[in-house]
């Protein structure tokens, strides 16, 4: 059940001319996880759409399922999985028939049908579900029948369209966990679409960040967060500080102070730090007022003014000074760091 | 305590009343000529009889049965034509669709005398055809299709059926098979509600088939006419009782598959 996916300079141009994908290159290993993440638009969906067969790329362009070309096998035959945004499942079936519909055109037997989707509902954990109609289902629950669905066929790759986008907040976290716990013990190939960075890095074994119709970075979500190639990866995922100053004898001067600054080169610069690689220190090099803090249950999101010519946010743990006291600030190690080019 | 009364409501029931009498007082007149021995005496004084639905079967059961024919061919035909259209149109994008829509209203806007006209123009030296049942069903097929096609389209698109055929695809269903499975199942109320206005219009019908018929092909609305101009008045009131029998359970159906095809609630 673990099939590698291979694209080679796929790339798709909408009949009316406009380009939603340059010609891309992208492989996912057999049993990975990979997030494809970006703002609306950027083609995060229609890459998708081309690994399903959903859509065809432009000429010159090729997908392999295990080394096999499958660019010209229509979806139905390509033995995909899909989870679709909207679940999109069947209103003139019941959950059962939503679950065995792949199975009953594909001729299973009924009695190996019948087995085989209770031990799907089993899995999902809505047996008790299966003869309600689709209509009558809570939000989670047509998230799960829907992946119940895709995966009964057991398919070669597992296709999710932006799964957990349509739930509530409280929702979306809990069944975060369950796909996660699920995608890992059934060790499938999945793809799947996000435009929620949290989403991506916590369920993506990689994540390939996406802007314009290209791919701008692939990577573990380590590197993603922590070394983004590009200034888009940088600013779209987590939240980033950029600070505006001047790099003199290994100090990388500001209006509130200074910040070690080695390896890069003197004058002006902008250096970039996430909230968390900033703490509170009495013994810091850089000062500020603190203009806002947000009370965030396990941590505090403070915003500082004065340090740096832009506000910065820094978080702690710690009890949280109020909005007008002052408060001196140190840097982790390597931390600030020069940004990547845009 | 006293009672709680609404004059506003006492008025608007007894406008409502007399909309309702104004509405379908004359229909009750001529239901009941239908049944009164002799119209001209009275039906109090000449008392109530079923004589004349009688001779109304007697004159006129091959025009009933015809026109029976003529809708259920109609309905067969529609169905097999307008489903596949609306199906066609749902999933064809641009203005070109758009463009076949309006065109298909076309004949709906175009008065019944007109388009029979045309018919006759476009097949009147057509071997036997003019004087055959099938050439009214022509003219009752190209009036009551877009009626399917609407109604069938606007189910379709409502139930987001491209959405549910990718899904089907991507289970591994080829075309024939998700048509069957899911297109047709989900499109089910609209087809219903398009079958019963076509079947309902078909039988109706006055306008287009007063010029398309002949003394052999001749239909319930048309002998209805004939009969009144030809017969006595309480043939002609019998006939429109036979008419409504065989109408109003057909328009009820009507409302309450539309109801179920527009997903309007359930009155209690």
């Amino acid at each position: 059940m673990t099939t590698p996916i291979r694209l080679q300079a796929c790339g798709f141009t909408h009949a009316d001319g406009t380009c939603a994908l340059q010609p891309t290159d992208l492989s996912v290993e057999a049993g990975e996880t990979l997030a494809l993440l970006g703002p609306s638009g950027c083609g995060k969906t229609t890459l998708l759409r081309l690994v399903a067969g959903l859509a065809r790329p432009d000429p010159g362009g090729c997908v392999l399922f295990d080394g096999r070309d499958v660019t010209d096998l229509p979806v139905e035959r390509r033995n995909v999985g899909m989870v679709f945004q909207s679940y999109a499942l069947f209103p003139n079936l019941d959950v059962a028939g939503n679950v065995g519909y792949g199975l009953k055109i594909r001729r299973v037997p009924p009695g190996e049908r019948a087995a085989r989707v209770a031990r799907m509902l089993a899995m999902m954990r809505i047996q008790e579900l299966a003869h309600r109609r689709v209509d009558q289902l809570s939000g989670g629950q047509k998230q799960r029948v829907a992946l119940a669905r895709a995966l009964a066929v057991e398919p070669a790759v597992l296709l999710l369209d932006e799964p957990l986008t349509a739930l509530d907040a409280k929702l979306r976290e809990q069944l975060r966990v369950e796909l996660a716990g699920l995608l890992r013990s059934l060790r499938i190939t999945a793809i799947f679409v996000t435009h929620d960075q949290g989403e991506a890095l916590a369920l993506g074994d990689r994540v390939a960040v996406m802007r314009a119709g290209r791919i701008e970075q692939v990577g573990s979500p380590h590197e993603i967060y922590h070394r983004p190639r590009t200034r888009f990866v940088a600013s779209f995922v987590g939240i980033l500080n950029l600070l505006e100053g001047e790099v003199a004898d290994g100090l990388f001067r500001l209006p509130g102070g200074s910040l070690p600054a080695s390896g890069v080169a003197p004058g002006p610069a902008v250096l970039a730090c996430r909230p968390e690689q900033l703490r509170l220190d009495p013994s810091g090099t850089l000062a500020g007022r603190i203009a806002a803090a947000f009370f965030l249950g396990d941590r505090t999101r403070l915003v500082v003014e004065g340090a740096a010519a832009q506000p910065i946010v820094v978080e702690t743990v710690a009890a949280a000074p109020r909005p007008g006291e002052v408060v001196r600030l140190a840097a982790e190690p390597g931390c600030p760091w020069p940004l990547p080019p845009a | 305590m006293r009672p709680h009364f609404d004059p506003g409501f006492l008025a608007g029931l007894v406008f409502a009343s007399l909309v309702a009498f104004f509405l379908v007082g004359p229909v009750i007149l001529s239901v009941l000529a239908g049944v009164t021995a002799n119209y001209q005496r009275g039906i109090l004084e000449s008392g109530i009889t079923l004589a004349w639905l009688g001779r109304v079967f007697e004159l006129y059961a091959p025009t009933i049965a015809l026109s029976l024919g003529i809708a259920l061919a109609t309905l067969v035909a529609t169905l097999l034509l307008g489903v596949p259209v609306a199906y066609a149109l749902a999933k064809a994008p641009g203005r070109l669709a758009r463009l076949a829509e309006e065109a298909l209203v076309m004949p709906v806007a175009i008065p019944g005398i007109a388009t029979g006209l045309a018919l006759i123009l476009a097949w009147g030296a057509v071997g036997e055809f003019r004087t055959h049942w099938t050439f009214i069903l022509v003219g009752h097929v190209l009036f009551t299709l877009p009626f399917m096609v609407r109604s069938t389209l606007a189910v379709i698109l409502a139930a987001k059926l491209p959405a549910l055929e990718e899904a089907a695809r991507s289970l591994g269903a080829g075309f024939l098979a998700r048509f069957v499975t899911i297109v047709l199942p989900n499109a089910s109320p609209g087809i219903l509600a398009g079958s019963l206005m076509v079947v309902t219009l078909s039988l109706g019908e006055f306008n287009m088939t007063l010029l398309l018929h002949t003394p052999f092909t001749m239909t319930l609305p048309v002998g209805l006419a004939d009969s009144y101009a030809s017969m006595r008045l309480e043939i002609g009131s019998a006939y429109t009782l036979v008419f409504l029998v065989l109408l109003i359970p057909l328009l009820v159906a009507l409302q309450w598959a539309a109801d179920r095809a527009t997903g309007a609630p359930r009155r209690p």
